[in-house]
């Protein structure tokens, strides 16, 4: 068991997510940030896709009530066990009774905990991943509370402590964020100057920036060509008959702030969509912080599925080294 | 009035190709988004991971690892040429109770009153109004007077979108609020555009509220008969007949599902899209019979 004496900002159970739910509205979910759940769960000699925990700008307080092997991946959060220094891409041996501490990132938003063994919460429709607005899968449907118990699972027994990431496999966080997009969708339905604003101007996080999606402020309000509104669809020009939501798919109400919708996306509405960020990109705003500084640039589809292939490229040479 | 336009295809990214069949609201376009949406589950795709049907429109996940996106768009478009838009529909219809005018919605709309069109009434008096009905019962009258169809389910999970079995010149129609609420009551009968929902969780949301109905048509933990087979209660294609309850009957409903015993009245029936367009105002009739 971990018994969390902290919940954090908002730690939730997640594994790699859920498929083929989307269209009954339960969206994939699953850690924001599956590149570095996927490392803490190797170096932890886990199924890569064991349930781990997405810990958020402010970590939990975590006592482990059974020895344990743990590794965390992610963003920068000074991780102290029992005030001792532990380092981030590296397994780590946990004695019971012994206390995991975080602060505020320095850089990113999001580091992952794994577990040898991993969470063991219940399969729901496939998945540990937590579901907050449907109550769904994870422990009890629900982001940590204090008080809470966790079962660990039976580890595999080949993580090792002392077992680490290559420098070449980790990946850096913070800093200036540009975000590949492929246009698309309602695109046609913006102003040529919206258009072209949208990718030129920087942007930053505003606070509202969850799992559902990302809100983005800073840039020039957009605008769509002025049109009769086609029956249902609603009066605002930025409104369109209700329809699906692609994950990274990037909308903007009223043309004012672009919202990027994440894995536990609304998974549809009436708000006009302009284009999606690449599946090698949704990572990238995993780990921003409100406030942090951003850009978007267009790529093909093309570009979108290269950049794809390198992203796996480097989880199978991950995956290549620790297996066996 | 036939959807004869093809549809238009676009990529959501490099893990969702979108289709939008109509741009504006039809039972044809839903119809024909559901023939093709079929067509392309009964291909069974590898690398397909959710076929997602919307009200005028269509998405579907898939991973491109497995399946290049110029062969499933190539294998979509295949599937629409042949497929030929179905004209009837074997179904059931569903009566849901409702208690309008309730007390939970009335607090939470005075509660966000500053973000509403019309602060010094109630949502049911402001869709009355601007929809040229006599009074709030007039307008009650009139939406739970004609079934709807479920044309989508989503936004969250389960929650149904439904479009009113009436002429265009009677559907019902307002817009959303000015700002969404943060707060709305668990299973409140919502409003927006010309669609009608059941917010399924409580939550966020900007569509008017009406009422509430007793019935879960949610729950993971699966607790009544009728959602054994699957947490989700509602797909798109059934028909829902709404009917208004007093609070009384709305109390013992509620002692009902806490109960466990809490059952919905669900017939299966047919639905003729051709029958409908040639009659909207006597067809539906007949499927409310099915429901005596």
């Amino acid at each position: 068991m971990i018994k969390v004496l902290k919940p954090g900002l908002a730690t939730s159970v997640q594994d790699l997510g859920r498929e083929g739910y989307y269209h009954l509205g339960i969206p994939p979910s699953g850690a924001l940030v599956q590149y570095a759940l996927s490392a803490a769960n190797h170096l932890v000699g886990n199924p890569v896709g064991a349930a781990g925990l997405e810990c958020t700008l402010i970590g939990p307080e975590l006592q482990f009530q059974q020895d344990a092997l743990v590794a965390l991946s992610g963003a920068l959060m000074s991780p102290r066990l029992d005030g001792e220094v532990v380092h981030q891409d590296t397994a780590f041996q946990v004695r019971a009774g012994q206390v995991l501490r975080f602060e505020f990132p320095k850089a990113g938003a999001r580091t992952y905990l794994a577990v040898a063994g991993g969470i063991d919460v219940p399969l729901v429709l496939g998945s540990r991943s937590t579901y907050t607005l449907g109550a769904l899968g994870g422990f009890q449907g629900r982001r940590l509370q204090e008080g809470d118990e966790l079962p660990i699972g039976e580890a595999s027994g080949t993580g090792r402590p002392g077992n680490s990431l290559p420098m070449a496999l980790r990946r850096s966080v913070g800093g200036d964020i540009t975000l590949r997009v492929v246009p698309g969708l309602y695109y046609e339905r913006l102003t040529d100057a919206a258009k072209s604003s949208f990718f030129a101007e920087p942007w930053t996080v505003g606070s509202e920036a969850d799992r559902i999606g990302y809100r983005f402020k800073g840039g020039s309000a957009l605008s769509f060509q002025p049109r009769e509104q086609p029956f249902g669809a609603g009066s605002d020009p930025s409104n369109i008959v209700d329809s699906c939501y692609p994950i990274g798919s990037i909308q903007v109400p009223a043309g004012l702030e672009p919202i990027v919708l994440h894995r536990d996306a609304v998974s549809g509405g009436g708000y006009a969509m302009i284009g999606t960020v690449i599946s090698a990109d949704l990572d990238l705003i995993g780990q921003m912080q409100p406030n942090q500084r951003a850009g978007f640039v267009a790529v093909t589809l093309e570009q979108a599925l290269e950049a794809r292939r390198i992203y796996k490229k480097r989880l199978k040479i991950m995956s290549g080294l620790f297996a066996g | 009035m036939a959807e004869t336009s093809p549809i238009r295809y676009s990529f959501g990214g490099d893990e969702h190709l979108f289709a939008e069949v109509s741009d504006s609201m039809s039972l044809e376009a839903f119809f024909k988004g559901m023939a093709v949406t079929r067509a392309v589950e009964r291909l069974a795709l590898e690398g397909v991971l959710d076929v997602c049907l919307a009200n005028a429109s269509f998405q579907i996940r898939f991973d491109p690892d497995r399946i290049a996106p110029h062969v499933l768009l190539d294998a979509v478009q295949t599937a629409e040429a042949q497929a030929v838009a179905e004209r009837t529909l074997h179904t059931r219809i569903i009566e849901i109770p409702v208690l309008y005018n309730d007390p939970w919605t009335h607090e939470t709309l005075m509660r966000f009153r500053d973000r509403h069109q019309d602060p010094s009434g109630t949502d049911l008096e402001y869709a009355a109004r601007i929809n040229g009905l006599a009074d709030v019962d007039a307008f009650i009258a009139a939406h739970s007077g004609a079934p709807w169809f479920v044309s989508m389910v989503g936004f969250v999970a389960g929650l149904p979108f439904m479009f009113q079995m009436v002429e265009r010149e009677r559907q019902l129609q307002v817009p959303k609020y000015l700002r969404p609420r943060t707060d709305t009551p668990k299973l409140t009968l919502g409003h927006g555009g010309c669609f009608g929902c059941i917010y399924s969780v409580r939550g966020a949301g900007g569509y008017q509220m009406f009422g509430v109905t007793p019935a879960p048509i949610y729950d993971p933990a699966q607790q009544l008969a009728y959602l054994k087979e699957h947490m989700v209660f509602f797909r798109p294609g059934d028909i829902v007949q709404f009917k208004p309850m007093d609070r009384d009957a709305y109390d013992r409903a509620v002692a009902e599902v806490d109960a466990g015993r809490f059952a919905l009245r669900i017939r299966p029936v047919e639905f003729s899209l051709d029958a409908f367009l040639a009659d909207p105002i006597g067809y539906p009739k007949t499927l409310q019979e099915a429901l005596a």
